[in-house]
Parts: structure tokens; sequence; C-alpha cells
């Protein structure tokens, strides 16, 4: 048997025991400390309380929101309003599990090409029959299309935001270029033409920069314009995807822009619409295509002096028309009170209301009431040429297609970035688009 | 062969500089953006000293989210999952390293294995569990999750501390008469104390960052922790304010670089030093 070494055991116990009563304290201190932890008790005076989740995130746009709802709160003393504050980055998966758990809030802000799943998974209730005339008729028919899946009504389109093409105007006035207009655009062999003729990158200045780390919403809902839309529904119900002429005048413009004429920047295919802020400020892209919501990032950030203006996008045969996913207010099928809850969406989106979520957001409002908003009309930070779009807008291709984020996101964002950047031609992007495309919806339409 | 000695050491010194340099880059830069103003954030030229630095990134994230609360919030949540975890898990480490029985490997495998789930995959099963116990909105239940989540790897971590400690000392111990809850309290234990600091300082930083449990098992603003806050910096297609997060991700490091400051010393003081008398 081995001996044992002699150890420091007779002087431990001294420093253990007097850590086991500082121990017991702290665990006795967490329990205390846990019990003030417990969960939200119910009303119990009867009155409704409805949940509404907002994706508002920018401050004008939380304000707006939050200033709704007291105001509701105040002038609705049976129907308390609770904000609850949601984000866009992780709604998606934040809503799923609470619809498992039948734990959804009753009023769910979100977007209209995340809805289908939804819709269709018997999350949301049909709010068709709940809204006011008012409400239906103010909203046009085009924007309804958005959230209405199989003739049932999943949510009330109130924000949109077209794509414009953001420039630096001092650059343009001083090239002599035509300046478009809403009513006289430029076609997309006109826009190629022109941004040569801005920046052929010789000295780092380029016509455009297009931010294409997603590159498929932008690809497809642009495409509109030319008049292509990709997903086309059989008679059958089912889906399947073409890459005709009309699909390609887009995607062919943006690659020779890069790879043929050099007009376009090939670093910022990869970056997000804020990374190439910096480059257009510092003179380096005459233009950058550009949700319309980013003029509040140029007006916090842009130098001083920096003059800059809004243009619509290139247009086509189907002029400019442009695909979108307007915000959305739904209701939860779990939701005990679908009735006020409509009713608090009305109230939400009355025509003034409207238009103080459109300026919090930078964003275009769907209802045409809002729409004639002077301070909506105004030419100041681009808002009349956004606001002269509205009419073109169309529901974004894909939203209701099943299997899309797939088709999105193992087919579609690295063929086109692989074409964008010259890796790949036409024909072998039309085969992956279309080939691989349809072997993923088709294990959706079984 | 002297010369070959100090050419490797050198070239050490330089592959060691460059991996702080690579691994203080982000906080650094973190710290340069929070300090900018939005002219300078979008400047095509940054630098690394802000030109004119400002305190409005600051202002503007405490105007706009409750920091501060979310902040005593992650607090409780973090330190509370790391001494509920450091509790349960000393003792069975304690178990599973001393006793090689079948049970013990099962445990151990069970333990890797669980490693492997993905979030996504438990948490629906794990919402409507704490749905029925009435814990969803609640720290309590938060902390339940967190305890639960870094359970797995603090065992295995307190495993290997648990078999570098010689039993030849628990052995002395019983010589000495000591029961084995006695010898496991006064021997083991202490020497156990720089791997019980960094089990807990890893179950706290694991649930001082989490944010995909709290996002969805907390619902109102009083209850969220700071990376459910800090996250309502970014808006739409990955669009951020970029300003007021960085100045609000800094501060949420502050805590971290705090507590690691401060133990780092009994992570480092050598586990067995003093253990054996001379």
């Amino acid at each position: 048997m081995r001996k044992a070494p002699r150890t420091a055991f007779r002087t431990a116990p001294r420093t253990a025991f007097r850590t086991a009563p500082r121990l017991a304290a702290a665990v006795a201190a967490l329990t205390l400390l846990l019990a003030g932890c417990s969960g939200d008790s119910g009303d119990d005076d009867g009155k409704i309380t409805l949940q509404f989740q907002s994706l508002a995130w920018q401050k004008e746009s939380v304000d707006a929101n939050k200033a709704l709802v007291e105001e509701w709160n105040a002038t609705h003393p049976d129907v308390k309003v609770e904000y609850i504050q949601g984000s866009w980055d992780s709604v998606h998966d934040q809503l799923l599990t609470s619809f498992e758990g039948g734990e959804a809030p009753d009023i769910i802000h979100d977007a209209s090409d995340d809805l289908a799943d939804f819709a269709y998974g018997g999350y949301l209730a049909d709010i068709g029959d709940l809204l006011p005339e008012r409400l239906k008729a103010d909203i046009p028919q085009r924007s309804w299309e958005t959230a209405t899946f199989d003739g049932k009504v999943y949510g009330v389109p109130f924000l949109q935001e077209p794509r414009v093409l953001i420039a630096n105007a001092k650059w343009l006035k001083k090239s002599g270029v035509r300046i478009p207009t809403p009513e006289k655009p430029w076609s997309w062999p006109e826009f190629r033409k022109i941004t040569k003729e801005l920046g052929d990158g010789t000295d780092g200045k380029y016509g455009v920069a297009w931010p294409l780390k997603e590159p498929v919403s932008a690809t497809l809902n642009l495409s509109l314009s030319t008049g292509g839309q990709m997903f086309h529904r059989g008679a059958d119900g089912k889906v399947d995807v073409r890459f005709d002429a009309p699909d390609q005048v887009m995607p062919r413009t943006v690659h020779d822009q890069v790879n043929v004429d050099k007009s376009a920047s090939g670093t910022t295919l990869g970056m997000g619409g804020s990374d190439t802020l910096p480059g257009f400020f510092g003179g380096k892209y005459a233009m950058v295509p550009l949700g319309f919501s980013y003029r509040q990032q140029i007006v916090q950030q842009a130098p001083k002096g920096f003059e800059w203006q809004v243009l619509p996008a290139p247009a086509g045969e189907g002029g400019l028309a442009q695909g979108v996913s307007p915000q959305t207010l739904s209701v939860s099928e779990d939701s005990a009170h679908k009735k006020e809850a409509a009713e608090f969406i009305d109230f939400f989106l009355q025509p003034d209301n409207m238009v103080k979520l459109a300026r919090g957001d930078w964003m275009l409002p769907t209802g045409e009431e809002a729409l004639k908003d002077p301070a909506l009309r105004t030419e100041k930070n681009g808002w009349s040429s956004g606001t002269a779009l509205s009419k073109e807008l169309r529901p974004a291709p894909a939203q209701s297609v099943r299997g899309y984020p797939e088709w999105k996101d193992k087919v579609a964002t690295p063929a086109l970035q692989e074409y964008y950047s010259g890796a790949i031609d036409l024909d072998e992007l039309e085969k992956r688009l279309v080939k691989d495309g349809n072997l993923v919806l088709a294990r959706y339409q079984r | 062969m002297m010369r070959t000695n100090k050419s490797a050491r050198a070239a050490q010194y330089v592959a060691l500089a460059a991996y702080l340099v690579f691994l203080a880059f982000p906080f650094l830069w973190l710290i340069s953006t929070a300090f900018k103003p939005a002219q300078e954030l979008g400047s095509l030229h940054p630098t690394w000293i802000p030109k004119d630095p400002t305190l409005d990134n600051f202002r503007q994230a405490f105007d706009e989210q409750p920091l501060l609360r979310a902040a005593g919030n992650s607090l409780i949540a973090a330190l509370s999952a790391a001494l509920i975890a450091v509790v349960i898990a000393t003792p069975m480490a304690y178990v599973m390293a001393r006793h090689r029985n079948r049970v013990a490997k099962a445990a151990t495998g069970w333990v890797v294995i669980s490693q492997a789930f993905p979030f996504v995959l438990i948490i629906i099963p794990l919402f409507l569990i704490l749905k029925n116990l009435h814990l969803i909105n609640s720290l309590l239940g938060l902390i339940m999750v967190y305890v639960v989540w870094s359970l797995p790897f603090a065992l295995w971590m307190l495993v290997g501390y648990v078999r570098a400690v010689p039993t030849e000392l628990e052995e002395a111990a019983a010589v000495d008469g000591a029961s084995k809850v006695r010898t496991f309290v006064s021997v083991v234990a202490p020497l156990l104390a720089p791997g019980i600091v960094a089990t807990a300082m890893f179950a706290f930083i694991t649930a001082w960052n989490e944010f995909f449990f709290a996002l969805v098992l907390l619902k109102t603003p009083e209850k969220q922790t700071l990376p459910v806050i800090l996250n309502r910096f970014i808006g739409t297609e990955g669009v951020a304010d970029l300003g007021p997060l960085a100045a609000a991700a800094f501060l949420a490091t502050i805590p971290s670089l705090v507590i690691f400051a401060i133990i780092q010393k009994r992570i480092t003081g050598g586990m067995l030093a003093g253990a054996v008398k001379a």
C-alpha cells in the first residue's frame, strides 16, 4: 500500500468552514433574488389587454408608435394595448416560437414576405371581415395582394419602400447627363450608358455602386420594371422558375457595368447599403441604388455641403414598376380579442397616424389619404420623388411562393453573386436558377 | 544553437503580438466608433482616433433604450446562472471523475452529445415547458435555461480539474479520518477553486452574451437583457444605428472585463499551489 503524503488537510478546514456559511448566505440571497423575478400576473380587473409587438427601431419611429399606443390607451379605457418591442433581425424565429408555444402577441408587426409561412401554418387570423371599409378602401388593391393568401387577408400593409437611385447632385450636374424624373425615367440601356459616362473606374471613380450583399430581392424586385417575374404559377397552382428575356435585363446590366464597362465598382457587390455610403460621400461613386429609407442615414452622416438627390430606378417595358414587401400588421389566430385588435389597427392606421409612422421610418405609407399629406410631398430629402413612385409598387414576385427562402439562400444568392462578379456566365446562371431552383420548389409543392 | 533559440523566441513574440493585435482590433475599433460623430462614421478614410470625439452616441443610446435596467437584468441572470451552475456541477463532476463506471461514462457521453443540439431544436419544447411552469417572461425561467445550457460544458471543464487533483490527497485525508463529504468539502473543493472560478466565468460570459433564449422568453422591456436591447439598434436589412450601437456594445463589454480582471489571478494562480507539504 502506497503511503499517502501528508496534506494541508489540517489547515484547510478553517478556510472551508468559513466559506460554507458564506456560500449558504449567497444561495439564500439568490433564492430571495429569484423570488422577485417571477413572471407576469394577468389582469384581474376584467379589462382587455392586447399585446402589440412593434418592430419600429429608429427613434422617431419608436416614438411615433409609443405615442399612438398611449393615445389609444387614453381614449379606450376598457381595451389596453401593451407595447412590446421586437426586432427585425430575429422576428421570424421569435414569432415562430411564440406561435408554437401559444404565447404570440395579439397584434403583430412584420413584413409581408414573412407572412406566407405563418398564414399557411394557421398562426394568423383572417382579418378581412374585421377591418372597416374605410381602411380597406384607403389601401390600394395592389398593396392588399401582398398580404392576401388563398383569398384571405392575413395582414394590413401600411409602409413600403421603393428602391431609388441616390445620386451625387453636383457630380450629375457637372457631367451634363439628363436627369431622370418619375415621368421620364432612364431606360436600362440609358442607365448603363450614363453610368459609363459618369465614371469607368480609371481614376477610382465609378458611375454606380451596387450594394448586392443580398442580391435576390433587389434583382427580382427591380426586374418587374422590364416585365420579369421569374416565378410563374400554372393552372394547377404550382409555381416554376423561369429566366426569360425580361428577367435578364437587370442582371445583365449590372453584370456588364461591373465586368465590361467597369462603371460599377466590383468591391461593393458584397456590401450592404450602409457600407457604400462612405465611398458615396467620399466621391467614389456617382450613384448608389438604395432603399428609400436610407435617406435618413444620408441626412445624418453626409458631410456638410454634400448635395444629393433621389432619382427613380431605371424603367423598362413595365415602366417604373418594382416589387416591394410592405410592413404589415396582423392578428394572431390565438388572440381571444381579434375584433378589438382589428379596431386598434384601424386606429393605428388612420391617415394622420400613417403619416407619422411613414415619417418616422422614412418610408412611404400605403394609404392613399396619407400619401396626399404635404409632409410627404415636399422636395426636401427627396420625399416627393419617392411619393411619385408609390403607384408603381407591386407585390414582390416571390413572397407567396412556398420554398422561396430555401431557393433564395441555397440557389439564387450564390448564383447571382457569382454572376455579378463575373465568375459565371448567363447560361450557367440560368441553369442554376431554373434547374436547381425548380428541384427545390418541387419539394414544397408535392 | 543559441542564435536559433533567440530567433525562435523572437518569432514567437512576433506571432503573439500579431495575435494580440488581431484579437484587440474589434474591441479597439468598437471604442473608436463609440466616440465618433455621425459624419465621421460615414467617412471614406476612417481614423483610429476620432477627429471630433463626442459623447452623443452614449447619450443617444441611453435616451433610446433602457440600457441600465437591461444591464441589471443581464447581471442577475448571468451571476445567478454561473453560481447555480458551479454549485450543481462541482459535486457532479467529482462523482463523474472519481467513479468510472458505466453510469459515469454514459453521463460523460450525454454531456458531449448535448452540446451538439442546436438552439432551434430545443427552443420550442423548452418554451412549452416554461409556459406550463408560468415562467415565460420571467428572469427565473431564463436563469433555469442558462443553468441547463451551461451545465454540460461546466461539468466537462470541472471533470478535468477534478482528475488533476491527486487521489493521494484524498487517501491522506481518509487516513486522517475524514469522511467522503468532509474530504470533498475540505480537501478537493479548495483545490478546485481555480477551476470553479474558470467554470463560473465561462457560465457567466455564456449567459451574459446569450441572445436567442432571452429574445424568445422575455417579452416586456422591464425583463429584457442587454443583448436583446442591443439588437434594437439593428433595423431592416441589417441596417444599424452604428454610433449608439457601438456605444452600448462598449458599455456591455465592461462588466465582463471587470469580472475577468478581478478573478484572473485565481484562474492563473496554480491549482495545487501549497497543497502538498514539503
